[in-house]
């Protein structure tokens, strides 16, 4: 034997060298991060705490009383590391990318960030590790008293120990203390744990090297040549018909699945990934690692069966055979190892599920009530990290607690098996949210609790014996006595091992509802693009969530809430940069994804969106977006609900161009219209030439009078032509807006006075008597005066020639009232019929009035040169005889005036 | 001796004078009225060998002028030139439709109109 306290001094020696192990790995990867902390053995070894005591010192054991059962939990591990291209790589790269937390973490975000599906799973794998954790304690405590019992190793193997829960509760105290201390310092899990991986690697590499060194040792010592020693193996070792059965296959399938989704192995192999190349070297350097451990399986177990005494508990032949040869210091070497095999196991599972049970349990609940301290931000993490290690305490104690409350129940044997067929529930959540588009939460969620029950009900709790919660009259005869509800026997399924018979019930009812759930249920939108997310990992890497929601949030809260998690500096760093640096009072999509990815790799991304949602005021997924991103099954949706739209969009355009076209047709009448009404201006001055040029050409003998008098209609004629020309181009012009008129100061008065004067001869040769009315004094207007001449000559012919009365009479007035220039020219003719008064300003308008005026654009074009100067042209309302036309105009002041030649108005410069 | 007493209808002074310097050459005897009122009550009231009607002119127009004629059965048979600056399709098929006897659009040839109104009125021709 060795003494209790040297046992005990090496033991705190080799965990001093894993605290300094653990220790400068973190200080190393807070100086450089990559280096040898991320090299892919790194991450191998840390992969083989797959391999805990159980397969240390149970191994052997399997091999001794079972032959080749012992392979299978290898096997199924080489499979999937072999296969890794399969599965491995994918479900390893979507964690990266997605900066997952836990196995909790991943599926609750793939199946829409459901909050309610990671509390789930973290309690089936907190109730499926415990005992795990318990087997361990086991493991420790055994090893160590039969290391250290006085009586000797062969009794004390031999005989029915009691165990030392003393020793079980100061080996738990210690192992919670390295987790806490390597484990639970940041809140951030996605920064990886380098101390502890380093340390844990060194683990790795001293539990193989006491294996093999045993193993050496047994091959080279005790047998010499191992054909021999072969020979002299019991025949039940050797029984390939009793070992290849359904039992060895539901082995393979469920070790298998176990190191995927056992809570530690999803914590270093997907978590603490930081390459690609990582999983690469895996894929081989894993199995050759697991080979090399199986090596000297069956020769310590054949030694252990040759050398030791029946009753020696096989489970500690690694132990107890070189105590027996007299080995004291080998046996403290696999001790040493299966202490290693069992620590790191502990420490990472509690890590892992100290993770889930704060991101997935305490923070969403605290969220939930409002538990959070709002005081300041140190509180808030405090409260996270405190969690934490509550947690860590928790989930170690409570694998004391299941080793106190069934140590010595035989049910701690199976117990590694009950464990992975508990955690193979998260498989058909993981499989489908990795490669089935479809799958729904409900569907995850439904399957899940009923593989959970189902493991319980058939497994798990038959495990007990009776002793705890199941008596034993449910397990013989079914719950109620019903006899299809026996556990191990369900729905009349009997004859097989009970382990086959749970992993096929669990298993087979958790995929079945999962799909059929999924197949009648909707996803929601953010559950689609996950679902898009995972399942086309490697099609859109770069593709992020925040270029399909559209949230709004203001930034001020935003950074309150990654104040509280992240810490002021972090929160300072994120606002600084990027987005964050434009003071805009509404965060952008960017920066809300940003602080929720941040917030997600610290407490996962159910609870950082929980979190981010407070805050948020709207959400929604743009439509378009998640169409681009929806494939198959959706993408028919896509397009059926794209031709809806394109087909409203059709309508829309139809219904545009019969408008479009119902429009064109009125402007091809105005058109139309417009060019009869040329074609007639034109058609009456041409007659007139056309006619007097016949009179001319044909009458040679006229008295030179008339011919005079003839050639002078023609003239005129063509002259009133040629203004008609011009005036419809005018008037084309100005209503594209092209004609550019310098406008200059002017006097208006002068312009009035020279229509006036133009207009005399008119007026005596139709009889009709001009009227100079009240006039102005000198004013100044902005314009041009000979067209503003025109205007008023316009005005005045026209009054003229329509003034049929027999008195006929035409008044020019002109004066500034109110601060406006106004020139009057009434008539005492026939007057404008109310319902024509506008009618007669829009070209071409021939009323009653407008008739006799010829072209018909005198008064629009007229009216359009005084808006141009600003001004207006009107038909007086109030006259009671003929009609009166007003022109007003704004004059401008006199200090104006004298810089308008630099700043001329508005109008000026069109 | 046929009757040669024309009514001109034209509100444009300058084709009036035209028109009546030409029949009067070609022997007719010329009324000019320049308003559509005017002209319907002229005619009611005397009697003309044939008229010169143009469309747009103050007043009743041509058109109303030609239905009242061809309303009225002292008028039906005389014969109207309906003589337009409005010279297109729609205009021509209305004239028709309405009984004028003839449709000529301005610009118009001296001698055609001559022509026509000789035609109407039985007239040998004179050097035009």
């Amino acid at each position: 034997m060795l003494h209790a306290d040297f046992v005990i001094i090496i033991c705190l020696i080799y965990v001093a060298i894993l605290f300094s192990v653990a220790f400068a790995g973190d200080r190393k990867a807070r100086r450089n991060p990559g280096g040898w902390l991320s090299s892919p053995l790194v991450y191998t070894l840390s992969i083989s705490i797959y391999c805990t005591s159980w397969t240390f010192f149970g191994a052997v054991g399997t091999a001794a009383r079972d032959g080749f059962d012992f392979a299978p939990i290898y096997l199924g591990p080489v499979i999937v590391f072999i296969g890794w291209w399969v599965f491995l790589r994918k479900l390893v790269t979507v964690g990266r990318v997605h900066q997952t937390t836990s196995i909790a973490d991943f599926i609750s975000a793939r199946f829409g960030k459901h909050p309610g599906l990671g509390a789930l799973i973290t309690i089936v794998a907190l109730v499926a590790t415990a005992p795990y954790i318990a087997l361990q304690l086991k493991a420790l405590t055994d090893s160590y008293q039969v290391l250290t019992h006085p009586a000797g190793a062969i009794v004390a193997s031999s005989t029915i120990l009691k165990p030392d829960y003393s020793v079980a509760f100061w080996l738990a105290a210690g192992l919670c203390s390295f987790a806490i201390i390597f484990g639970v310092r940041n809140l951030n899990v996605n920064e990886h744990h380098h101390g502890v991986i380093a340390a844990i690697a060194v683990e790795a590499v001293v539990k193989l090297a006491a294996l093999l060194i045993v193993g050496l040792w047994v091959v080279l010592s005790i047998r010499g040549v191992p054909a021999e020693m072969f020979a002299n193996a019991p025949v039940s070792l050797m029984q390939p018909a009793d070992t290849f059965n359904v039992r060895w296959i539901t082995l393979i399938f469920l070790s298998g699945i176990a190191v995927v989704c056992l809570p530690r192995q999803f914590q270093v192999m997907v978590v603490e990934n930081s390459s690609e190349r990582q999983i690469r070297t895996a894929s081989w350097l894993f199995p050759l690692y697991l080979f090399l451990l199986c090596l000297f399986v069956f020769p310590i177990a054949i030694a252990g069966l040759n050398r030791l005494p029946a009753g020696a508990n096989p489970d500690l032949y690694v132990l107890t055979l070189p105590l027996q040869e007299g080995r004291p210091h080998l046996a403290l070497l696999a001790f040493i190892g299966g202490f290693s095999s069992a620590t790191s196991m502990v420490i990472i599972s509690s890590i892992a599920l100290s993770t889930m049970i704060s991101n997935h349990l305490i923070v969403p609940l605290a969220l939930r009530f409002s538990v959070i301290p709002s005081a300041s931000t140190q509180s808030v993490r405090r409260f996270i990290l405190n969690t934490r290690r509550a947690s860590v305490i928790f989930i170690v104690f409570l694998g004391f607690l299941y080793y106190w409350l069934s140590g010595t129940s035989s049910a701690l044997a199976s117990i590694g098996l009950i464990s992975f067929c508990g955690v193979a529930q998260f498989m058909p959540g993981i499989i489908s949210g990795l490669f089935w588009r479809r799958a729904s939460a409900s569907g995850v969620i439904v399957g899940m609790i009923a593989g959970f029950i189902l493991w319980a009900y058939t497994l798990f709790l038959p495990s007990f014996g009776g002793m705890f919660f199941m008596p034993l009259s449910v397990i013989e005869g079914g719950l109620l006595g019903i006899t299809w509800l026996k556990p191990y026997a369900l729905f009349g399924l009997s004859g097989l091992d009970p382990l086959v018979h749970a992993v096929f019930w669990s298993l087979f009812v958790n995929a079945t509802l999962l799909i059929g759930i999924s197949l009648i249920t909707e996803p929601t939108p953010l559950a689609r693009l996950q679902s898009a997310l995972f399942v086309d990992v490697f099609r859109r890497q770069t593709e992020s969530e925040q270029r399909i929601m559209r949230r709004t949030a203001r930034v001020a809260d935003l950074r309150q809430v990654a104040e509280r998690i992240l810490g002021p500096r972090e929160a300072v760093q994120l606002f600084a940069s990027g987005q964050g640096a434009k003071r805009t009072v509404i965060a952008s999509d960017d920066l809300l994804s940003q602080v929720e990815q941040r917030l997600a790799s610290h407490i996962g991304a159910a609870s950082a969106r929980s979190m981010v949602s407070r805050v948020v005021t709207n959400e929604t997924i743009s439509v378009q977006e998640l169409k681009r991103l929806a494939g198959e099954a959706e993408q028919i949706r896509a397009y059926s609900e794209e031709l809806e739209r394109k087909s409203r969009q059709v309508e829309e355009a139809a219904a545009e161009l019969a408008s479009a076209n119902r429009r064109l047709r009125e402007i091809d009448k105005q058109k139309d219209e417009f060019l009869s009404q040329v074609s007639h201006e034109v058609r009456t001055p041409m007659a007139s030439i056309r006619s007097f040029s016949d009179i001319l050409l044909h009458d040679r003998d006229m008295e030179e009078a008339r011919r005079e008098r003839f050639l002078a209609i023609i003239q005129n004629e063509s002259i009133r032509l040629t203004r008609l020309l011009d005036s419809i181009l005018h008037m084309n012009q100005m209503e594209r807006g092209e004609t550019a008129w310098p406008l200059e100061l002017l006097d208006p008065e002068e312009a009035l006075d020279q229509a006036l004067e133009s207009c005399e001869a008119l007026a005596h040769s139709a009889g009709v008597r001009l009227e100079r009315g009240q006039r102005a004094g000198p004013v100044q207007v902005l314009g041009d005066s000979d067209k503003l001449a025109q205007v008023f000559i316009n005005l005045i012919s026209n009054a003229i020639k329509h003034n049929a009365d027999t008195a006929p009479l035409v008044r020019v007035t002109s004066a500034v009232r109110d601060g406006v220039y106004e020139v009057r020219i009434a008539d005492n003719g026939p007057g404008i019929p109310p319902q024509e008064r506008e009618l007669i300003f829009i070209k071409f308008e021939r009323g009653r009035y407008a008739g006799r005026s010829g072209a018909g654009l005198g008064l629009p074009i007229s009216r359009q040169i005084v808006e141009r100067f600003g001004g207006s042209l009107e038909l007086a309302e109030d006259c009671k005889v003929g009609a009166e036309f007003v022109v007003r105009l704004r004059p401008v002041e006199a200090s104006r005036a004298r810089d308008v030649g630099e700043d001329a108005p508005p109008a000026a410069a069109k | 001796m046929s009757d040669r007493r024309l009514l001109v209808v034209e509100d444009e002074s300058n084709i009036a004078e035209a028109l009546s310097y030409v029949l009067r050459r070609a022997g007719f005897v010329v009324e000019t009225v320049s308003d559509g009122d005017l002209a319907l009550q002229r005619l009611q009231r005397e009697h003309f060998a044939a008229v010169v009607l143009d469309i747009m002119i103050p007043g009743t127009n041509g058109f109303e002028i030609l239905r009242a004629v061809r309303a009225d059965p002292a008028l039906a048979d005389l014969p109207v030139l309906v003589l337009t600056a409005r010279g297109q399709a729609k205009d021509r098929q209305l004239a028709e439709e309405l009984g004028a006897s003839a449709f000529v659009t301005k610009p118009f040839s001296n001698a055609e109109v001559v022509e026509r109104l000789c035609a109407f009125t039985g007239c040998s021709q004179q050097e035009s």
